[in-house]
């Protein structure tokens, strides 16, 4: 079969250089997708092993039937034309045959769905975890809180990287990278060969987790925890990308799953808790306003410029923050709870899950930026204040 | 349908006028309309120009998805357009066109004089108007048109502009008017059979939407309360589906897909009695396992009320709620399998020629199951765990979709637009119209099922670069189906109007049986005023 997949697959990609795509030297992402892949990403689990099989099980049943079906009619389109001079039958009834084609195809049906019982069965089966991770839908972003096993207590926020989605905007994706659209500042990072179990819940609205390799797809509804496992067979990078529609910036939410071995989960856990401790950041601390600025130039190229754009400006119902009276207020609690709790019914977002600094920075840069030259200086302190309010 | 005008303009003329009626004329003689063959024709040119908005939708994502990258719509508007094409689709071509065939049809069928209720017809026509201009005016509504997909998910609809509303407002309306529209078809079979078309005695084309009707009785309101609540949200402060307030976004979707999925049997039970009616006449012999295929369509309509969760795999239901509504939808193939089988047991041993109508009812036999097989493929749970949401199942109903419904419509348009028109559609251009069609779906179409498995998730305004090749061949394809489409309305549709063609005789198909045929063509404005008698197959009138 992978030889006439691997034909069909050459001759697709013919005709789709012949159409004038953007079909540069696009290469095949490990763990990602492939160019023009025909099939399902090679498993990495075993119940995608198990999805594989039944796929290709399902696809020869089927195409079997389909072809033995077709052969039938097109036969008879063939053999039974008037212009060939057939004459037309008479017979229009048979309990016997009705009774058989109902009988054959419910077993054919029985059958198909036991094999597929047993991986249900064993796909939502979450007990027995070794490391729980839950995974937060946020528009746009995932967020991942390592809750037990090795690592707990790290918790971090996952984007895309905001030079790619720039480069969408652009569109001209003539230097794409290979992971145009997949790669992220912070991947998830799991141990090879132990049982990680996934926790859904999502910020705002209906999110979905995926990540082809490991066969698991669960949605992130927000109010409720729903959990999916996997168990990765092999070290690697694995992409996925958020499934269930969740507003404007749904394109742009991918998921990066790095799977590596056991000693260097540990090392990469030991740094991240040294890390984790250098950046908090203690929000009493008062700042001089070069510095923030330069922290708030990149909270806001992470959290704020996918809507209100680099030059501050917004686009169509994004409010503009260049020249904004909300900004440019002396009184700096009017945008710091916009900042905490959001406006406009949620299409400005809550950012209240960002550190006490990154919000006092991202306060400052807005009021110290483009057109906007007030001088004024948020402190963390005044975050801190406001939280709760 | 001119020359159903010219007919009537000139009433006088006319034998079967002679009772001196004279309805009104000019544009009084729509909007006042209450003859079934008017409101028939008014439904079906409303569904087609809703069929031109909707594809233009469609082409403009296409467009979009032509490559990667942004080019020519942001990503806020591209939600627009694909929750746009969605509902103007569904509830904007598909469900009204089939009620304009039955508006047609059915009355002629089954030798009764009108719609039981003609006012109440004229109504459930007219309120569409208002809902479609709703519709496409929330455009230009501030924040632009609902972008929340055509199936309205809470909570993502709780943010929605204003546009929400005027949507939600529509699809009251369209409610409204498809729970008339079936009240007047149940009541018109059940009633006005001429004597002696006793129920199994029924073209399957009557058949087929009297099931449909219920089914629509039965899901509509599901789908207004649905929508209600969406409302109610967020405006008067409750919280059904918000969970901010404690409500539960997955209700809402539970409440959605118990409307949604009947739904999708409302868009295709019509099909399946268009093409029992074509395959048996141009075979030339009786359509086989008739009591058969109507005890299908009763099963397929009652499994759809049980499972609608099988869109639902991913929110995360329990192990034995997915093994029950895997279990049930892949039963639903067996009724379907069946129907399949019986079309194909017609043709054989017939003596088949492949008009037109034949063509596109082969076609949409031979496509159609392979939407089939899809959806058997997607019924399987842990198969589905990896295609939910991607582009595979945009593959999946497209085939069901557009190669069911549409193509099944378009069957039905070439076998009895003699009928509407008393011309003959020109042949030639029927076949390109057939094959042009049949080639750029599948070019448009088949390609998504390579996307979907690899992982593509639908609603994407923009893609990774390893998508691109197969996402520039869909929208060379889709270009091609659109321009098709216009091709049938320039060369097919507006000449037959304009009563252009060879003069149809009353049968036109030598092997179509039916009181339709027993009528001259075009049809007059006024058909069966007496109730006629009936041969003892209910098939020919006698005297």
């Amino acid at each position: 079969m992978k030889s006439i997949s691997n034909k069909l697959a050459s001759l697709l990609l013919i005709a789709g250089a012949w159409v004038g795509s953007a079909a540069h030297a696009v290469q095949d992402l490990p763990g990602g997708p492939a160019v023009n892949q025909l099939n399902l990403h090679p498993p990495v689990t075993k119940i995608a092993e198990e999805q594989h099989f039944l796929h290709w099980m399902m696809l020869i049943i089927c195409t079997v039937i389909f072809v033995a079906v077709f052969s039938v009619m097109f036969y008879s389109i063939w053999k039974h034309r008037r212009s060939k001079g057939a004459k037309s039958a008479n017979f229009h009834e048979s309990v016997t045959v009705e009774v058989v084609w109902t009988i054959v195809p419910f077993i054919i049906v029985i059958l198909m769905a036991l094999p597929a019982t047993k991986v249900l069965v064993a796909q939502k089966d979450t007990t027995n975890a070794d490391l729980t991770i839950k995974t937060t839908g946020y528009q746009w972003k995932w967020g991942y809180d390592y809750i037990t096993g090795e690592g707990e207590g790290l918790a971090f926020i996952s984007t895309l990287d905001s030079s790619h989605r720039v480069m969408s905007d652009s569109g001209n994706v003539k230097d794409a990278p290979t992971d145009y659209l997949l790669k992220v500042d912070n991947p998830m990072v799991v141990p090879v060969g132990k049982k990680i179990r996934i926790i859904t819940t999502a910020n705002d609205v209906i999110h979905a987790f995926m990540v082809p390799a490991f066969g698991i797809k669960q949605d992130a509804i927000p109010g409720f925890v729903r959990d999916t496992w996997f168990r990765a067979e092999k070290i690697g990078d694995y992409y996925g990308q958020c499934a269930e529609l969740c507003g404007k910036e749904h394109a742009y939410m991918p998921i990066h799953v790095k799977v590596v071995s056991a000693e260097d989960y540990t090392a990469w856990v030991a740094d991240q808790k040294k890390k984790a401790a250098a950046k908090l950041d203690d929000p009493t601390k008062v700042w001089a306003l070069d510095d923030i600025m330069k922290r708030g130039e990149k909270v806001y190229a992470a959290n704020c410029a996918a809507c209100h754009q680099a030059n501050g400006k917004g686009a169509g119902p994004i409010k503009p923050l260049d020249g904004s009276a909300i900004v440019l207020d002396a009184d700096h609690v009017k945008q710091i709870q916009v900042l905490l709790k959001g406006a406009a019914n949620g299409a400005m977002p809550a950012w209240a899950q960002l550190s006490d600094t990154d919000i006092a920075a991202v306060a400052t840069y807005t009021k110290n930026s483009w057109s906007n030259k007030t001088g004024q200086l948020v402190q963390p302190a005044e975050i801190v204040a406001q939280r709760g309010k | 349908m001119s020359a159903v005008l010219d007919n009537h303009g000139h009433a006088g003329d006319h034998a079967h006028d002679d009772h001196g009626h004279h309805g009104p004329t000019g544009w009084r003689r729509w909007v006042y309309a209450t003859n079934h063959k008017d409101i028939g024709t008014l439904y079906l040119l409303f569904a087609f120009a809703m069929l031109m908005v909707g594809g233009v939708l469609a082409l403009l994502i296409r467009a979009e998805l032509f490559q990667p990258g942004l080019q020519l719509v942001n990503p806020e508007l591209f939600n627009q357009l694909t929750t746009m094409h969605g509902l103007i689709m569904v509830f904007g071509a598909i469900m009204p066109a089939f009620v304009g065939f039955a508006n047609w049809m059915i009355p002629l069928q089954i030798g009764a004089s009108d719609m039981a209720f003609a006012r109440m017809n004229n109504f459930s026509f007219w309120l569409m108007i208002p809902a479609a201009i709703m519709l496409v005016a929330s455009f230009f509504m501030p924040g632009g048109a609902p972008a929340a997909g055509w199936t309205l998910y809470a909570p993502l609809t709780l943010q929605m502009g204003p546009s929400m509303d005027a949507g939600i407002f529509a699809m009251h309306i369209l409610g409204a008017s498809s729970i008339m529209g079936s009240i007047n078809i149940i009541v018109t079979i059940l009633n006005m059979r001429a004597p002696g078309m006793t129920l199994m005695k029924m073209p399957m084309f009557a058949w087929t939407w009297l099931i449909t009707a219920y089914l629509l009785i039965a899901v509509m309101p599901v789908l207004a309360g649905a929508i209600t609540m969406t409302l109610t949200d967020r405006h008067f402060g409750t919280s059904f589906f918000n969970p901010a307030g404690g409500g539960d976004p997955v209700m809402y979707q539970h409440i959605f897909w118990f409307f949604g999925h009947p739904e999708v049997y409302i868009m295709i039970l019509p099909a399946f009695g268009i093409i029992s009616q074509i395959v048996p006449a141009f075979a030339r012999k009786k359509l086989f396992g008739y009591a058969s295929m109507v005890y299908a369509t009763s099963s397929i309509a009652i499994l759809s009320f049980i499972v609608w969760a099988h869109h639902m795999f991913t929110t995360g239901m329990p192990v034995t709620g997915q093994l029950f509504f895997m279990y049930a939808t892949m039963l639903i193939s067996v009724p379907t399998a069946v129907k399949i089988f019986n079309w194909i047991a017609t043709m054989w041993r017939g003596s088949m020629t492949f008009e037109t109508p034949m063509l596109f009812a082969v076609g949409f036999i031979f496509v159609f199951t392979m939407g089939g097989f899809t959806g058997l493929i997607l019924a399987m749970a842990p198969i589905d765990i990896q295609l939910q949401d991607t582009y595979y199942v945009v593959a999946h109903f497209h085939y069901v979709l557009v190669a069911g419904s549409l193509f099944s419509m378009f069957a039905g348009v070439y076998y009895w637009l003699p009928k509407w028109t008393g011309v003959m559609y020109s042949e030639t251009r029927g076949q390109i119209h057939f094959w042009g069609s049949l080639i750029t779906f599948n070019i448009t179409f088949f390609p998504m099922h390579f996307l979907g498995l690899a992982g593509m998730p639908r609603r994407y305004a923009d893609y990774p670069m390893q998508f691109a090749d197969f996402n520039a061949i869909a929208s060379v394809g889709a270009l091609g189906f659109g321009l098709m489409q216009v091709y049938f309305f320039l060369a097919v549709i507006v000449p037959a109007m304009r009563g252009k063609g060879e003069k149809a005789t009353a049968k036109p198909w030598d092997g179509a049986e039916g009181l339709e045929w027993e009528v001259p063509s075009p049809a007059p404005f006024h058909t069966f005023e007496n109730p006629p008698k009936l041969d003892a197959t209910a098939t020919r009138v006698i005297g």
